[in-house]
């Protein structure tokens, strides 16, 4: 390829040619060198299948000494935040994914400051970029915001749970949400399909922003465009995760061994894993670019309104600082009446010494 | 004694052994007699059982007491699309007379919809309870009576079986909080919902977590061990508590496997059928709640739940208003007894209780 270039520059055949048209290949070239970075967050109540998701979407054990905590454990248990960071590699093409966990979300009894250390989470990657990208040295900011969040609902239910609706308006503001039904194999098809359906009106009913696929456009090829057609109309994903190899028909596959069957991870007819696969990584330029042109200039927009001031707590009203204005006037008032009197008690009891405690104060 | 001598015993022509001579006394008295007696008794009168469910929505309640008891007791398992979860928690109830074999059996199913699924579920099991109590009280109210009835109508819960979601980790505590309470009031069966999402060894690893989860915080569920009363029980009701909590599907939808006519789950990959043992633990659940253990679930409530409640009453009762045909009961010295605490104890000291108060007059 880079033999041609210069051929083609300098070639007089084709007048009128300057040949920029290589720019994507130089471009293709440069971030190829540079890697790829993505962060995923996984969120849902424990015993989902987010870590055997996680683990079977890229073929990683990220989780190797995984202890489940035992029950006494969970309940004195807030939701946490674990990050790891994997570097995949695969033809030459390194992709540096962060996955953000979050245990203990939905464990506890009462769920109602389940989802404050994860929302404070997002803003703090978002605050970090835009205090590196404000700085005077730009060259390696890492990027470490949140490019996509998969939301694990439970199959269990008639569909979205009070919690999963109340967390998911807390943050489709602020970073793309996919719905993911999880543990698909406990569903029969047509339940499967209600489930879906009864999903996507409720999403609909609460105003619920989540990820849009992106049309494909009109110059692509009839099987992308069936492809991103098929993808757009499974939406809530229903996957399978599993990392075990399981004989099935002669060959082995990646699946779950049931007494009744084999359910395989792989297999379009049973779950919908290849169908998120394949959205994840078609669209990981397409969830990047919408963190940073939506949600991320979202977030700077209101950030640079409120004046570089970090407000620490968002329910900080003003009555709130008022009193603790008036708290801090007290306080002060108080210590200056201490002080005066020190200085009359001083004052009493020795003439002579006055000018040395004078400076006491 | 004469009359059983002399009429001709039941049991005795049923015997294969020849008939003795006539002037030789019969082997039998013929006390097996009252079997039958019972029986022909219990099948005029009818049974009563009533059960509860509980769990959070979706993990297959309703289909699970379908398929229990084999009938269409709940109409549909889902609610419609514009039906929207509770959001309190609701106690509904529903009673069927399911009949076998000329015996009527009077179920009464309560379901608790809303139940865990609200952000805050704190003090969610406080309904329950409420409602549970308030079936004791009715009971009571009904047997202080100067005047009884001759059969007083049993709407104290039996059994309450409670859905465990299929998370494959442990107990959440949610969970912890519920059997903690409510295994003091009621007898409770834990069962592993919707288990056709975990593999066999996920199950194993899941149950033995449960049973070390309900160790440690000394969760005693049905059976008890500390009701069992002699070796034969012992033995009988550890095989079944080595399998609590069972792993357990439902169905109400028949389908067809090998030409046999079976209740089951249809999926791309295979039939799960409810009834067998290799699949999921229902037929062992439904031994225990109807072919074994029914009987025993309403004694231990009649005998140790409700009397347990009914000490405790019966100690307040001199702070209660006065209802009609009201047994004016002399107010106990509260040294005697802690107030208001209930320790669950066996049998036996809930009688000592009672003979410690001769002045009760009824």
């Amino acid at each position: 390829m880079s033999k041609q270039q210069p051929a083609q520059f300098i070639n007089p055949e084709t007048p009128g040619y300057v040949g920029f048209a290589n720019l994507p290949n130089q471009v293709h070239r440069k971030s190829v060198k540079k890697g790829f970075e993505f962060t995923l967050m996984v969120v849902g109540e424990s015993g989902l299948g987010k870590s055997t998701l996680i683990n079977s979407l890229f073929l990683t054990d990220l989780y190797p000494e995984r202890i489940i905590p035992g029950a006494a454990e969970k309940i004195e248990r807030t939701v946490q935040i674990e990050a790891s960071t994997v570097e995949i590699e695969e033809r030459g093409v390194k992709l540096r994914l962060t996955v953000v966990d979050t245990p203990g979300y939905g464990d506890a009894i009462n769920c109602r400051d389940c989802f404050k250390t994860i929302i404070s989470y997002i803003d703090e990657q978002f605050e970090r970029y835009l205090h590196d990208e404000s700085g005077l040295n730009r060259r390696h900011i890492i990027d470490n915001r949140v490019h996509c969040c998969f939301y694990f609902i439970s199959p269990f239910g008639h569909g979205l749970k009070p919690l999963d609706v109340a967390f998911m308006k807390a943050i489709h503001n602020k970073v793309n949400i996919v719905p993911v039904i999880a543990k698909a194999d406990t569903l029969t098809l047509k339940e499967r399909e209600r489930l879906k359906k009864r999903i996507l009106d409720e999403i609909e009913e609460h105003n619920i922003k989540i990820y849009h696929l992106p049309d494909a456009e009109s110059d692509e090829d009839e099987d992308f465009k069936e492809q991103t057609r098929l993808l757009k109309a499974s939406i809530p994903f229903s996957v399978v995760g599993s990392n075990q190899l399981i004989e099935a028909k002669g060959k082995k596959v990646r699946g779950r061994l049931y007494p009744w069957g084999v359910v395989e991870v792989e297999n379009p007819e049973h779950n919908d894993f290849l169908k998120l696969r394949t959205m994840l990584i078609t669209h990981m330029q397409d969830l990047q670019e919408v963190t940073q042109d939506l949600h991320y200039e979202n977030f700077r927009s209101e950030r640079l309104k409120r004046g570089g001031r970090k407000v620490e707590n968002e329910d900080m009203n003003k009555d709130q600082i008022l009193l603790e204005k008036e708290a801090e006037l007290r306080r002060m008032q108080e210590m200056i009446a201490r002080m005066q009197a020190q200085m009359q008690m001083q004052m009493q009891a020795g003439d002579g010494d006055s000018g040395a405690l004078g400076h006491h104060v | 004694m004469d009359t059983l001598k002399e009429s001709p015993s039941p049991c005795s022509s049923r015997h294969n052994s020849p008939r003795p001579a006539p002037c030789e006394m019969p082997a039998t008295v013929g006390i097996e007699a009252v079997l039958d007696q019972l029986k022909i008794k219990a099948m005029k009168m009818g049974f009563e059982f009533n059960i509860m469910v509980v769990g959070q929505s979706g993990l297959g309640k309703s289909t699970m007491v379908n398929t229990l008891f084999k009938s269409k007791v709940w109409k549909s398992a889902l609610p419609g699309p514009g039906v929207p979860t509770p959001q309190t928690l609701q106690l509904h109830s529903v009673s069927h007379v399911i009949e076998e074999k000329g015996l009527k059996l009077k179920l009464t199913v309560t379901d608790t919809p809303g139940f865990g699924d609200q952000i805050n579920n704190d003090k969610c099991w406080e309904p329950i309870l409420g409602y549970i109590n308030e079936q004791y009280e009715q009971y009571l109210q009904e047997e202080i009576l100067i005047t009884r009835q001759r059969h007083i109508p049993d709407t104290r819960v039996h059994c309450c079986v409670y859905f465990v979601p299929p998370t494959g980790h442990c107990l959440r505590p949610l969970d912890i909080e519920f059997l903690q309470r409510l295994c003091q009031t009621v007898n409770v069966v834990p069962v592993i919902a919707r288990a056709d999402s975990l593999t066999i060894e996920e199950r194993e690893a899941f149950r033995s977590r449960i049973q070390k989860d309900l160790k440690s915080h000394c969760i005693d569920v049905y059976p008890q061990k500390r009701f069992d009363e002699d070796p034969n029980d012992k033995i009988l009701n550890s095989k079944i508590r080595e399998r609590i909590p069972f792993a357990v599907v439902g169905a109400d939808q028949e389908h067809v496997v090998n030409g046999r006519c079976v209740l089951g789950r249809k999926t791309n990959w295979g039939i799960i059928e409810v009834e067998n043992m290799a699949h999921c633990e229902f037929p062992l659940l439904r031994d225990l709640l109807i072919r074994s253990h029914l009987q025993d679930l309403k004694d231990i409530t009649h005998n140790i739940h409700y009397e347990n409640y009914r000490v405790v009453r019966l100690n307040e009762s001199h702070q209660l208003p006065r209802g009609p045909g009201w047994v004016n009961l002399a107010p106990v010295s509260l040294a005697s007894t802690s107030a208001g605490q209930v320790t669950t104890s066996g049998p036996s000291k809930a009688h000592k209780r009672a003979q410690e108060e001769p002045k009760y007059e009824f």
